[in-house]
């Protein structure tokens, strides 16, 4: 973003401030949260029961539609053409060889696209969701390499690929900038993200650091790293009339459907995006030009479009997670109590976006100490715009800190975990919020005594099985507790007692409908079979991200403002010979398929009997959930504690992870089966970004080196050992059905655990990831 | 020019050029077949041919005249589901459950590679005639189908229910 705009943000967030110090001194009563969730209380409903995912038949039979698999009448294919420069114009486009390639309809480039508004870039508003806000197709300019420079229409997907290689360009190029090192000597500056500055200080750390007893002050880099959903990035777009139709693989329907009608300059109803089901997200199935080419392209030629991009193209066009080089530097006294913390670095982002990966995150809810500072620093190269990625900022932060600690611990001759608990903060070091629930040292204990961890030799190198060297390590792992504005919900009761849920909200493999049809059962007092969880639809209500481990407490609290407008509109119309004549809203329950009196359930009546009493055949409600003011009440996050053992082969260098647990502090589970699916999925991409995941960037191109799951490493199953995952269960008082968001916690401190274990197997501290066998040689 | 898709005849592509996995998907529309790669670095788009568990998106369709093939629509549907399709079900074997499908498949291929004795990289006696199910055969056969959701642990919980048992694998190889 431009300086002017970093500016603007600057003095909104102080506006922000100011109402911030009010939200966090008001009386918890005026919170949301403030009064806990009712379902908090209800341990005997389907809320807590593991229940298998309802959608289970339909993927394991592959009769779930994805976004490439609904077929329209008339449909062609589209391919695309990607620019082979980092910056430059198109100087020529030569489209003809592949215009009269049999089956081809047309070529679209920027001579012939349709004229449209760039898109709104993800922060720049509530339903913004472009990855960047760079043109579409819209003149001869090249802003990174891998651009698409054109898009071949076809009656088939070979005609199409075909024709794609006989479209010839030439560039004329101009200096880029997309060497990292140069960049930064050019110079860096402070990041901000969401509004706010990537920077805190308390104290003089450095000054302290000096003083301190015991110091380690040490150096790591992260690598770019790439999402890799195994469902290729797909959409299928159609015009009826003024109106874009959009089956899409998506995180974000609802932006998405905004701020493609902003580009295109027509209403935000005209557009409706699809999702039932996404194959795969973790922050890269967002809005990029792919849907916007289709859109174009299905404008052009009055045809449907479907396009697929290949896996290479899903490189070129959608973003990942940038790279960083992080210092974190510890100061303690020999009892290991924390004097300074010390986190700070550099990492490269576009001029194009909004999005600097903030390390620091986590380390400012983490460790108690006299004197902190926090710093990112950023530069724009002429690159993909990156994007986020699960726990964004986390995942990489966590690995630099949770090193250091351990760096620190062997140090100071203190076991890792001691020294970590050492170091709780009783409120959260930079807000001074107190925490709205915080087990992590629960966590630690539970997880120690089921790991094994006093079966652990504190001295490097020394367990030996064969020519391999065994060792263990811990971190720990934290992510947020989020709920976006934006949040409602419909909910329609009908005759036969039947609650239908609808929310814009999605499935990309988290259990969505499975874990909100538990909840929804529960608090409208139904069986699950009563209740019908639909979602994916951006004409439902709701603006939801599925992003930020957010969308199960924004769910939750729309549903939870939907049902008490369901119980006003029931006793509106309840009538005089209803048990329930007379009562106010704040004196009923759901339960028993009905509404009944508080404290007294004899006094009770059925959704139906009050439905047919009435006359109806349903009833309809729509509400919106309350502002998410908690998350500036309290200090709110999800808390992990890591453990890893590791085998490395004295010989090769082979790094092999043989055991790992994940011991979690995360509110309520609601669905134990799906939620240590999750669990275990952030962990084992965890082990990837630990041991093997680096997208190579060639710095004299700008050009992505392996786009393709052969040379991209991810965790295969040889990778990945039986994982164990336990969880306090241990209710947030303050958050929708006492849960916390737990999609994205998993890759958190889990490269820093398989670091510290291969230090203490090997005694080699690599700070560089990922940890290949070349560096344990 | 035909051949067997779940049973069924069905004619071979004019265009020399659909892959296997094309057909499936385009032209025959049993999108159950997933798309993850197409370049065979994936899994997703495993099918059994005869028997014989392969990547449809580095196959040409018009190879395989008189073959039969069996996808996952030809493996089960809802109601009446595989037995290995439950117990993917029931072990959370899936999240986003777009690799599920060529996992599924894949499984099936490799337990009758299994049964048909055919050694893997961590078969320990090339010669034996006799190959057990264990955890690293199964993980080591299993590494060419990718999940990115991380559901390995119940994929390999399912297959090992399954196929643990010598009779179902008897049943598998028919």
């Amino acid at each position: 973003m431009s300086i002017s705009k970093d500016a603007r943000q600057i003095v909104e967030s102080a506006v922000q401030g100011v109402m911030a110090k009010a939200i966090a001194l008001a009386p918890d009563g005026w919170i949301p949260g403030g009064e806990p969730d009712p379902l908090i209380r209800s341990r005997h409903g389907h809320v807590g029961k593991p229940v298998s995912r309802l959608d289970g038949p339909l993927k394991v039979s592959g009769t779930a539609p994805f976004a490439a698999e609904f077929p329209m009448q008339g449909m062609v294919y589209a391919a695309l053409v990607f620019g082979t420069v980092p910056k430059g114009r198109i100087a020529a486009i030569d489209t003809e060889q592949a215009e009269s390639s049999p089956g081809v309809l047309s070529v679209m480039t920027y001579r012939n696209a349709p004229r449209i508004a760039p898109p709104p870039v993800f922060m720049s508003g509530p339903k913004a969701a472009g990855g960047d806000n760079l043109p579409v197709m819209q003149d001869d300019a090249i802003h990174w390499n891998g651009e698409p420079v054109a898009v071949v229409l076809a009656e088939t997907q070979e005609q199409a690929d075909h024709a794609s290689s006989l479209v010839h360009v030439r560039y004329q190029s101009e200096p880029a900038q997309t060497h990292f090192a140069k960049a930064k000597a050019a110079g860096t500056r402070t990041a901000t993200f969401m509004g706010q500055p990537l920077h805190n200080e308390i104290g003089d750390a450095e000054a302290a650091l000096v003083r301190a007893p015991v110091s380690v002050d040490v150096r790591y880099s992260t690598p770019r790293h790439n999402h890799n959903a195994i469902e290729l990035h797909a959409v299928t777009a159609a015009w009826t009339g003024d109106e874009l139709r959009i089956h899409d693989a998506s995180q974000l329907v609802a932006h998405e459907a905004w701020s493609i009608a902003q580009m295109f300059g027509i209403p935000e109803d005209k557009v409706v995006v699809t999702s039932p089901f996404v194959g795969g997200g973790f922050g890269g199935k967002c809005l990029w030009q792919h849907q916007v080419l289709a859109a174009m392209a299905a404008k052009a030629s009055g045809r449907p479009v479907r396009l697929v991009l290949s896996r290479e193209g899903v490189y070129r066009v959608v973003g990942g997670r940038s790279l960083t080089e992080q210092r974190v530097a510890l100061g303690a006294d020999r009892e290991g109590l924390l004097k300074a913390l010390i986190h700070t670095g550099v990492t490269a982002k576009t001029a194009s976006n909004a999005m600097p990966e903030p390390f620091i995150m986590a380390t400012r809810s983490a460790y108690a100490s006299e004197t902190i500072s926090l710093d990112v620093q950023a530069v724009e190269l002429d690159m993909l715009a990156n994007t986020f990625m699960r726990a964004p900022g986390e995942s990489v932060g966590t690995f630099a800190l949770e090193c250091a600690m351990d760096e620190l611990a062997s140090a100071l001759d203190i076991d890792p975990i001691e020294l970590r608990v050492r170091n709780e903060p009783k409120n959260e070091p930079i807000s001074g919020l107190p925490f709205s629930s915080r087990n992590i040292v629960e966590a630690w204990r539970t997880g120690a005594a089921k790991f094994g961890w006093d079966k652990r030799s504190s001295v490097p190198c020394s367990t030996r099985d064969g020519e391999w060297l065994v060792g263990m390590g811990c971190a720990a792992g934290t992510y947020p507790y989020y709920r976006m504005p934006g949040g409602a919900a419909r909910i329609t009761l009908t005759h036969d007692g039947q609650a239908i849920i609808d929310i814009a909200a999605h499935e990309m493999g988290m259990g969505t409908s499975t874990a909100q049809t538990q909840v929804a059962a529960d608090r409208l007092g139904l069986s699950m079979d009563a209740v019908v969880f639909r979602y994916g639809d951006s004409t439902l209500p709701g603006v939801v991200l599925a992003g930020g481990s957010q969308q199960t407490a924004a769910i939750g609290a729309a549903v939870s403002a939907a049902h008490h407008s369901l119980v006003k509109a029931l006793l509106k119309i309840v009538g005089n010979d209803s048990p329930l004549a007379g009562l106010k809203p704040d004196e009923v329950a759901s339960g028993d398929a009905g509404l009944c009196k508080l404290g007294d359930p004899a006094l009770h009546e059925t959704y139906v009997s009050i439905l047919a009493r009435a006359g109806q055949t349903s009833v309809t409600v729509t509400a919106e959930a309350p502002a998410p003011l908690e998350t500036q009440h309290w200090s709110m996050h999800s808390h992990a504690a890591m453990f890893c053992e590791v085998r490395v082969n004295s010989v090769t260098g082979e790094p092999r992870v043989s055991r790992f647990l994940g011991s979690f502090d995360c509110g309520r589970i609601l669905n134990p089966k799906t939620a240590a699916s999750q669990f275990r999925g952030g962990i084992i991409m965890g082990l990837g970004l630990a041991l093997m995941e680096e997208t190579q960037f060639d710095e004299r191109t700008g050009r992505v080196m392996n786009p393709s799951l052969s040379e991209y490493h991810v965790p295969v199953h040889m990778d990945v050992p039986e994982i164990d995952v336990i969880w306090t269960d241990i209710a947030d008082p303050h958050t929708p059905m006492g849960a916390r968001g737990i999609g994205e916690i998993g890759i958190t401190g889990t490269g820093a655990a398989v670091a510290n274990a291969i230090y203490n197997a090997t005694g080699k501290r690599i700070r560089d990831l990922p940890i290949t066998l070349d560096k344990l040689l | 020019m035909s051949m067997t898709v779940n049973g069924a005849a069905v004619s071979l592509p004019d265009d020399p050029r659909v892959s296997l996995l094309d057909l499936l998907r385009e032209y025959l529309h049993l999108p159950g077949t997933k798309k993850g790669c197409n370049q065979g670095a994936c899994g997703a788009c495993t099918v059994l041919v005869d028997g014989e568990r392969i990547l449809s998106c580095l196959a040409l369709a018009v190879q395989f005249e008189g073959r039969s093939v069996t996808t996952i629509e030809g493996l089960g549907a809802p109601g009446s589901l595989h037995p290995l399709q439950q117990a993917f079900i029931e072990h959370d074997g899936f999240q986003c459950g777009y690799c599920t499908p060529g996992q599924i498949c894949s499984a099936i291929g490799m337990a009758q590679e299994i049964r048909r004795g055919v050694p893997s990289h961590v078969t320990a006696d090339l010669c034996t005639e006799t190959i057990s199910l264990s955890h690293d055969e199964l993980r080591e056969r299993m590494s060419g189908n990718l999940c990115r959701c991380g559901a390995h642990n119940g994929i390999v919980d399912a297959i090992t229910e399954v196929f643990a048992e010598e009779d179902i694998l008897a049943e598998a190889a028919e």
